[in-house]
């Protein structure tokens, strides 16, 4: 009973977070029919296109009627890069452009103390904000006559900073004085007053907390300026990463998968066929294959780093495990989807078993194999970065993993941009090798 | 009634076990004798065994009992010298126009040279001349059935075995394939037997034809045509103009009519 309670408080959190996320998502969706609504606009003015599609009067339910508008996607694109360079105050967009960021600068303001005989006085308090990475600057305090020093406080954007207002006076909190005013606004313990680009909370203990206006800007260790990015980029791509060159990181990664994958594929290819063409190795092999297949390769890391270490070969033998379920199922698919008549034309074309299999058997799987390959690499290439994170000297998924211990963001993101990039490039090489290996796939 | 020449059916029946314990009599006792060069068409509703006739004669089948004889020596397995075509999809579409017709020999050790001479001489007569180096994908349903010919004509086998090759094509398409298969029959002189389910085609493409029942199934009744013979030089359609043509179809329309009212009566009666 106490688990289900459990969850369902979860629940309520996280019911709770979509709740506040909502309102971003609807503002999203309208951005996307503003602009559709522009874009139609401007397509109006413009010479109207001539295809077929323009001719349908039925799109609705017509699939084919659908293509991706290349001008969404730009659009979508370019749209991200803005949003990213908006609330990170990129130099690469003009500053009207920008979010309101986190104030730096010089501001201040006034505070008056109450002492226990009632009467008051007032002093200052500079302050000067300065920007992350910079280094912070002297301020000099003229602390005036009065017996309540003006005080001074340096604090870097996005921090706050507690100030002892009575470390320098005459009296201090334990004689009974007390903050009233902050700018002539009464305050009390607890509370709390917005002075121009500060807030200024007076703690229950009675000192000062000072928290420059942090604008809606991202921080860096949140989220990097796209600049900040690509300076990263080319700096480990230069000078490397935690001892290796961005080229040896990614190097590695594609290197363990192409190897895994290899391997997978010469153990499993065969298992597959086996499997299809005699029913012995279909009834020994299918219990393991079948329960090996919904096990994610992730769920292997642990006991492969146990057997085999955190070196090259442990990370080989799990990819290899990845892709061989894979590429054995996709075998046994593409030999047991052979059509029986192919096969039967083929034996009264006077073939024998071995040419059967040479000729007919084997290219027909092939369709199946792409696609078993096809996924294959892409398993294999999220359990690298996974396997990676988990324990390794270099990699791509080592790189973001120890980035992330060292609040490195940028190179975080850097890295995932990168994972991304080659997930997608091989991807496209899969699909274009498929095109030249198996044209008639499909068409049969 | 056997001799050593042509096909004999010899007393042929073929039961299937079904996994439920029960079993499927698709031939009782099928009789018949082919002489060599023989053009037969099979007509029959739908289960009447006719697929699991023709391979029974192709080799991929062994009946339950009675047996084959081509040319005196009984079939154990499929061979090169009883070829088939099928429906469709059963062309090889990783192998070009080419390459499909030259299997047969290739599998035989045929020189290469020779091949290409064969394959060219047959694909100019199916009218695919100008197709030899396509990809069967690329090519419409009735150019597909043309190869699927060609390939069986490749091997230079003593019977041909077709499937309802003719099934899949559009009506037009249909006419022409039917008189290329006579021409081809003509020309070749193979024996020939071609399952369909239109009795046109049935009547124009079988010097015989055999009508068969279903539960068990067995061989109806048997005619023998001339529209085969006059169809080689003739156009179908002046063919099917002749006196005897449209009586002949009615009678075998409303036979087969008759046969697929009475396994309707049955399944009713089943259920
Ligand atoms: N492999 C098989 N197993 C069980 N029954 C079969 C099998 N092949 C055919 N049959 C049965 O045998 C009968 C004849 O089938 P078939 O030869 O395909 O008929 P046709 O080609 O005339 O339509 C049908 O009732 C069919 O269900
Ligand atoms: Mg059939």
């Amino acid at each position: 009973m106490s688990i289900f309670t459990q969850l369902i408080s979860e629940l309520f959190n996280i019911l709770a977070t979509f709740v506040m996320v909502l309102p971003y998502l609807i503002g999203y969706v309208l951005l996307i029919m503003l602009t559709l609504g522009i874009w139609r606009i401007v397509r109006r003015f413009m010479t109207p296109k001539q295809d077929f599609g323009a001719l349908k009067t039925v799109t609705f339910g017509d699939e084919s009627a659908v293509t991706s508008n290349s001008a969404a996607s730009v659009i979508s694109i370019v749209l991200i890069f803005v949003l990213w360079g908006s609330f990170t105050g990129s130099r690469w967009l003009p500053s009207v452009l920008h979010m309101p960021g986190a104030f730096q600068g010089e501001a201040g303001f006034s505070y008056t103390i109450e002492l226990p005989d009632g009467s008051t006085q007032d002093a200052t308090v500079d302050v000067v904000v300065f920007g992350a990475g910079e280094n912070s600057p002297k301020l000099s305090v003229d602390e005036g006559a009065q017996s309540a020093k003006n005080d001074g406080v340096v604090i870097q954007a996005y921090r706050n900073k507690l100030l002892k207002w009575d470390a320098n006076d005459e009296f201090s909190r334990k004689d009974g004085a007390k903050i009233i005013a902050i700018n002539g606004q009464s305050i009390a313990p607890g509370g709390e007053a917005f002075v121009s680009n500060l807030r200024v909370a007076v703690t229950p203990k009675g000192t000062l907390n000072i928290e420059p206006n942090k604008g809606v800007q991202m921080e860096p260790i949140w989220l990097p300026a796209p600049e900040a990015v690509k300076d990263r980029l080319v700096e480990i791509a230069t000078a490397g990463f935690k001892n290796f060159m961005l080229v040896e990181h990614l190097g590695y990664s594609l290197f363990r998968v192409i190897v895994g994958f290899f391997f997978g594929a010469l153990v499993g290819i065969p298992l597959g066929y086996a499997m299809g063409l005699s029913d012995w190795f279909r009834g020994w092999f299918d219990p393991i294959v079948e329960f090996m297949r919904p096990v994610p390769p992730l769920a292997l890391i642990p006991l492969v780093i146990i057997w085999a270490g955190i070196g090259e070969v442990g990370k080989i033998i799990l990819l290899f495990l990845a892709a061989l379920w894979i590429m054995a199922i996709a075998a046994r698919a593409g030999v047991s989807g052979v059509r029986i008549s192919k096969v039967h034309a083929a034996y009264s074309l006077g073939a024998s078993k071995w040419q059967i299999m040479r000729y007919v058997i084997v290219p027909n799987s092939l369709p199946e194999i792409f696609t078993g390959a096809r996924v294959a690499m892409g398993v294999c290439w999220g359990t690298v970065v996974a396997a990676e994170l988990v324990a390794a000297e270099k990699g791509a998924g080592m790189m973001i993993m120890v980035a992330s211990k060292f609040q490195q963001t940028d190179v975080v993101i850097l890295g995932i941009i990168l994972i991304g990039a080659i997930g997608f490039a091989i991807d496209m090489l899969m699909r274009w090798a498929e095109k030249i290996m198996v044209p008639w796939k499909g068409r049969g | 009634m056997t001799t050593d020449h042509g096909l004999n059916i010899n007393n042929l029946s073929m039961r299937f076990d079904l996994p439920n314990g029960g079993s499927v009599q698709a031939l009782k006792n099928v009789n018949l004798h082919l002489k060599s060069g023989e053009l037969m068409s099979v007509l029959g509703p739908s289960g009447c065994g006719k697929t699991t006739l023709l391979n029974i004669i192709a080799g991929f089948l062994a009946p339950t009992e009675g047996e084959i004889q081509l040319n005196g020596s009984t079939v154990t397995g499929p061979s090169a010298e009883r070829g088939m075509v099928f429906q469709q999809g059963a062309l090889f579409e990783w192998m070009s126009v080419r390459e499909n017709v030259g299997f047969g020999p290739k599998m035989k050790g045929t020189p290469k040279g020779e091949i290409r001479e064969t394959v060219d001489h047959l694909l100019d007569t199916v009218g695919l001349g100008d197709f030899k180096e396509k990809a069967v994908y690329e090519l419409s349903g009735g150019m597909q059935q043309r190869v699927a010919l060609a390939r069986c004509l490749a091997n230079d086998p003593d019977v041909i075995l077709m499937d309802e090759p003719l099934g899949a094509l559009d009506a037009l398409t249909r006419e022409k394939m039917q008189s290329l298969v006579l021409k081809l029959w003509k020309e070749t002189g193979k024996t020939i037997i071609l399952i369909t389910h239109s009795v046109e085609e049935a009547l124009l493409l079988g010097e015989r034809l055999l009508v068969m029942a279903p539960r068990p199934g067995r061989i109806h009744r048997e005619y023998r045509l001339p529209f085969a013979d006059l169809g080689v030089d003739q156009d179908l359609r002046e063919v099917k103009k002749h006196p005897d043509y449209a009586e002949k179809r009615e009678e075998i329309l409303s036979m087969i009519w008759d046969m697929e009212e009475e396994i309707m009566g049955r399944m009713e009666a089943q259920s």
